[in-house]
């Protein structure tokens, strides 16, 4: 089946994802126990690649070379503690129940499930919901300095509307402490001799022979060398590709290159136009703007937020009086008040915005005001809460939050999409394993807060290593790598590099990235329509076209080039844009970060058409455009609900 | 309001055998609200049009977390700006007319890759020599079967914030990188699962850190001043200890 309309075709559903059969809290123990183990003394002689050091990529090397594999790992920084899962900051969550307020492995399940917007697999979220106590203990045992109470136990927080204590904490550095007992444990491999570390290099293209992942091509990014490394398995931890759209509270480095690559190599991609728009992050200050920064949700705890009543209201904050402010989220949701879920309040900022009373720069910001905060608790008590966020903010924008109210806006901060994977792990290529954020598995349309670390670690450290042990057991003998194929794949490499180096055009990539960003802010962002999405998908084509034959990419290939990396991962966002697009036309209903304007009630609110996309959306890349292919979701254990904040 | 029109003397080296020179460069019309690296952004933007080699400097999180960037800015480490990282350093500090000098990390143990890009490969080998606790995944008891007193866990998450940026080394005289060092034995030495490997852990990091090339630690307190975590030198008395202890 074909259809032009929506620039895609139909393929076959995609039934099986191994998941076990049986009771749901059985499933896990039993894949364990059906895996089949590899002969100690032959994991000396298996090789597994990991490209990645974040947190699901460094547990997973780290816990393969502890298991006795020779593991080779790649980053592109200069160590692999520098993985964006250290600027993490809120916290981990886990079924510990150490609170005793009613948290079981069941809640935990249930509210992501719910929180997913019933997108997501239940069998994997309940593993991800066992496997989350083991890894409090693991990073504990790792010397991970969570915060503690005065008797020497761990405190927790609540977090993301859950009505349990469950969320671990290091201040507001949860992801760095992750990351650096992850980190130690690595590099404790490293010394081992069981892990090959291959910092500053960056994976351009994966090697396939007799159809199975055998191997990566990586450009050593800074002799500029272009490398094979073969070997009998390759797991991905290559994070999100939040950076498709230029501005988000991503690294600058994160990039869609190796999974985007995989993809045109055979794995699926599945949902991605899941995007998550944080609602508190500094507003964009001008042209220049490289970044996005996140401000803790739980400033929501205390701030309100407002907009001037008139449009174009340019006086001070100060100056506009009560009755002529509009406390809009109070207004519109009486009953969660300024703490409506994430993809709440970002759409409500946006839409006063669009109204024209925003505020700032541009005309893109909203008031969070702890003026009543502080007259209500006193400055104390707000700064002891607050106070290293108010020193961020500050710093960033050079405005006192404590005598003028912080100004926010929504920025792209997580996407839930990614590499297809079945319950093993295993992408639509054997022997190709994703982990962590570049996987689509565990939060379905809308990820709760403090659970991508919780994912990243479930997999690295618990999930993957059983699994990929599973893999290289039942498969009796590699044979060798097919030498044409890895030439094919090199050669795929150096044509790409070479005609980028060559075009030698009048515009720098990062202003083509700018541009290719903003068409996916304001056509494929925070709110969708079929005219938008059709906007994007004429235009996306369009600019890559001249991206192609006007883009400046200067000096060689050899030697450190860091404009030469940046073109060649805005090529690839290029088209995984335009596959976001197609995904985000084709599923007419609105469900979690994904918002159609056409499918809303009467209030406004996100409207699932359970009956026609009660599934996961997996393309097949195609020369002449992708292939959907649809994995039905079904609900055993928790009911399809709509979800209400009213 | 206009921005600023600024005068950069930027360090130029084309590889670590290239003998590097400081080269002049206007950059106009800066806002004060900008990132010190948006600055460089800017430059580069222009220097790449019009045919001529951007400036290689690293970064990442561009949120003072990563530890990825660092800049000798006017002679000081991270720039003048206290507890402050490089890419957290706004342009509202800097006035206009103003000249600033932008130079790499120097140290020897920290070999230039390109312009302000150095090769930090030995903080990793420090680590890697006992920067860990040993404990395979899966093989942990309940988190709640040690309980550790709230000021040591206040204590050991203060030391364990060190993003590794280097700029310690950078500011240090002798070229140490005992704080980084200490910081790490510090974090793991007050907590009840860091003993057992204590001593060996003290012992193997310090004479990882010599075998690099790191010099010794004099007390100037350079370090700790420009630290962008604030790392305190009490940390370097401890390590100290610990070593000596270890190598009764
Ligand atoms: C500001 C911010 C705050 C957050 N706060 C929280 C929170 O409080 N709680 C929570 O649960 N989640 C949070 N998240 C989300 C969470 O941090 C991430 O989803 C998670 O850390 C991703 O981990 P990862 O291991 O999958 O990928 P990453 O940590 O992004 O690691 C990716 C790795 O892949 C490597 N890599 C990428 N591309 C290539 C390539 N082509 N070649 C070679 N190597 C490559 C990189 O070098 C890196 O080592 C936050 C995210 C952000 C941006
Ligand atoms: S001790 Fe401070 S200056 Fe040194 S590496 Fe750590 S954070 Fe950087
Ligand atoms: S870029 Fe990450 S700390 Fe500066």
């Amino acid at each position: 089946m074909s259809d032009q309309t929506h620039h895609y075709k139909v393929g076959e559903p995609i039934r099986d994802t191994k998941a076990p059969e049986g009771p749901i809290e059985d499933r896990w123990d039993k894949r364990r126990f059906s895996a089949k183990l590899v002969n100690p003394a032959n994991k000396r002689k298996i090789n597994v690649i990991v490209v990645g050091t974040g947190l699901a990529g460094g547990s997973a090397a780290a816990t393969l070379g502890e298991l006795g594999y020779q593991v080779k790992s790649f980053c592109y920084q200069d160590t692999p503690r520098r993985a964006h899962s250290i600027a993490a900051q809120g916290g981990i969550n886990a079924a510990k129940n150490y609170r005793g307020d009613g948290d079981s492995v069941y809640r935990l399940f249930y509210d992501t499930v719910k929180g997913g917007d019933f997108r997501a697999r239940e069998s994997n979220v309940y593993r991800l919901a066992q496997v989350s106590v083991n890894i409090i203990d693991q990073a504990v045992a790792q010397g991970v300095p969570f915060a503690r109470e005065y008797g020497g136990l761990l405190d927790t927080r609540s977090f993301g509307g859950a009505q349990v204590s469950r969320t671990f904490y290091a201040r507001g550095q949860t992801g760095q402490q992750l990351l650096l007992g992850a980190y130690s444990a690595l590099e404790r491999q490293i010394a081992a001799g069981t892990v090959e570390m291959h910092t500053r290099h960056e994976m351009l293209d994966l090697v396939i022979s007799d159809g199975r992942a055998r191997g990566v091509i990586v450009r050593d990014m800074v002799t500029g060398e272009i490398e094979t490394h073969l070997a009998d398995a390759v797991v991905l931890a290559t994070g999100g590709y939040g950076n498709v759209f230029f501005l988000s509270t991503n690294a600058k480095g994160c990039n869609t290159t190796a999974i985007w690559r995989a993809h045109q190599r055979g794995a699926m991609f599945a949902n991605p136009c899941y995007t998550q728009i944080h609602p508190t992050c500094i507003p964009v200050s001008g042209d220049y703007q490289s970044k996005l920064t996140l401000m803790s949700e739980s400033l929501r705890n205390d701030g309100r937020v407002w907009v001037p009543l008139a449009k174009g209201d340019a006086r001070k904050p100060a100056d506009i009086p009560e009755d002529e402010r509009d406390y809009y989220l109070e207004r519109i949701y009486p009953a969660f008040g300024n703490l409506v879920p994430r993809d709440i309040a970002s759409r409500a900022a946006k839409n006063v915005c669009d109204e024209g009373r925003g505020v700032g720069p541009g005309g893109l910001g909203v008031y969070l005001d702890f003026a009543d905060a502080i007259a209500r608790l006193g400055r104390d008590a707000v700064e002891k809460k607050y106070g290293n966020l108010f020193e961020m903010y500050e710093r960033i924008t050079g405005e006192n939050p404590y005598e003028t109210p912080m100004r926010i806006y929504p920025a792209v901060h997580y996407t839930m999409g990614g590499l297809w994977v079945d319950y093993d792990l295993q992408s639509t290529i054997p022997g190709l394993f994703v982990v962590g954020e570049a996987n689509f598995s565990d939060h379905g349309a809308n990820r709760l807060g403090a659970s991508a670390l919780m994912q990243g670690l479930a997999d690295g450290y618990f999930v993957l290593p059983t699994t990929v042990g599973d893999y290289l057991a039942n498969v009796k003998s590699f044979g060798d790598v097919d030498p044409a194929e890895v030439e094919q794949a090199r050669e795929a490499v150096q044509q790409k590099i070479d005609k980028l180096l060559s075009v030698n055009g009048t515009r720098t990539a990062d202003s083509y990235h700018r541009e290719l960003g903003k068409i996916m802010w304001d056509y494929c962002g925070m709110e969708r329509t079929e005219e938008s999405l059709r906007k994007a998908l004429e235009r996306i084509p369009e600019l890559r076209e001249e991206f192609w034959n006007n883009v400046k990419v200067p000096g060689d290939p050899e030697g450190l080039n860091q404009a030469l990396e940046r073109a060649g991962r805005v090529a690839d966002f290029f088209d995984l844009a335009e596959l976001m697009c197609i995904d985000a036309l084709h599923r007419t209903e609105s469900c979690g970060g994904h918002f159609r304007a056409e499918s809303q009630d009467a209030d406004g609110e996100a409207l699932r058409d359970d009956d026609n996309f009660a599934y996961v959306a997996a393309w097949e890349w195609g020369q002449d455009g992708p292939t959907l292919h649809k994995e039905v979701l079904d609900y055993e254990y928790v009911k399809m609900t709509q979800r209400s904040y009213k | 309001m206009s921005g600023m029109n600024l005068t950069l003397k930027v360090w130029r080296q084309n590889g670590p055998s290239d003998e590097g020179r400081m080269v002049t460069y206007k950059v106009e019309d800066v806002s004060p609200d900008m990132s010190f690296l948006e600055m460089l952004d800017v430059l580069n933007e222009r220097l790449i049009l019009a045919g001529d080699d951007p400036v290689a400097f690293d970064h990442d999180c561009r949120e003072g977390i990563c530890g990825m960037c660092g800049m000798v800015i006017n002679g000081v480490a991270h720039g003048e700006q206290r507890a402050t990282t490089t890419c957290q350093l706004h342009m509202r500090h800097f006035k206009d007319g103003d000249e600033i000098t932008i130079e790499p990390w120097r140290a020897a143990p920290f070999p230039v890759v390109k312009d302000l890009v150095v090769d930090r490969a030995a903080f990793d080998r420090i680590i890697q020599a006992g920067g860990f606790i040993s404990v395979p995944a899966g093989s942990a008891p309940d988190a709640h079967s040690v309980p550790v007193k709230k000021e040591d866990a206040d204590a050991a998450f203060d030391a364990a914030t060190c993003i590794g940026c280097g700029a310690c080394v950078a500011a240090c005289p002798n070229g140490s990188a005992s704080l980084f060092t200490a910081a790490k034995i510090t974090h793991l030495g007050l907590l009840p699962q860091g003993q057992p490997e204590r001593d060996s852990r003290a012992k193997a990091m310090v004479e990882q850190m010599d075998l690099e090339g790191f010099g010794g630690c004099t007390n100037t307190g350079e370090c700790t001043a420009v630290c962008p975590k604030g790392i305190p030198l009490d940390t370097i008395a401890r390590m100290n200890a610990d070593y000596l202890k270890a190598s009764k």
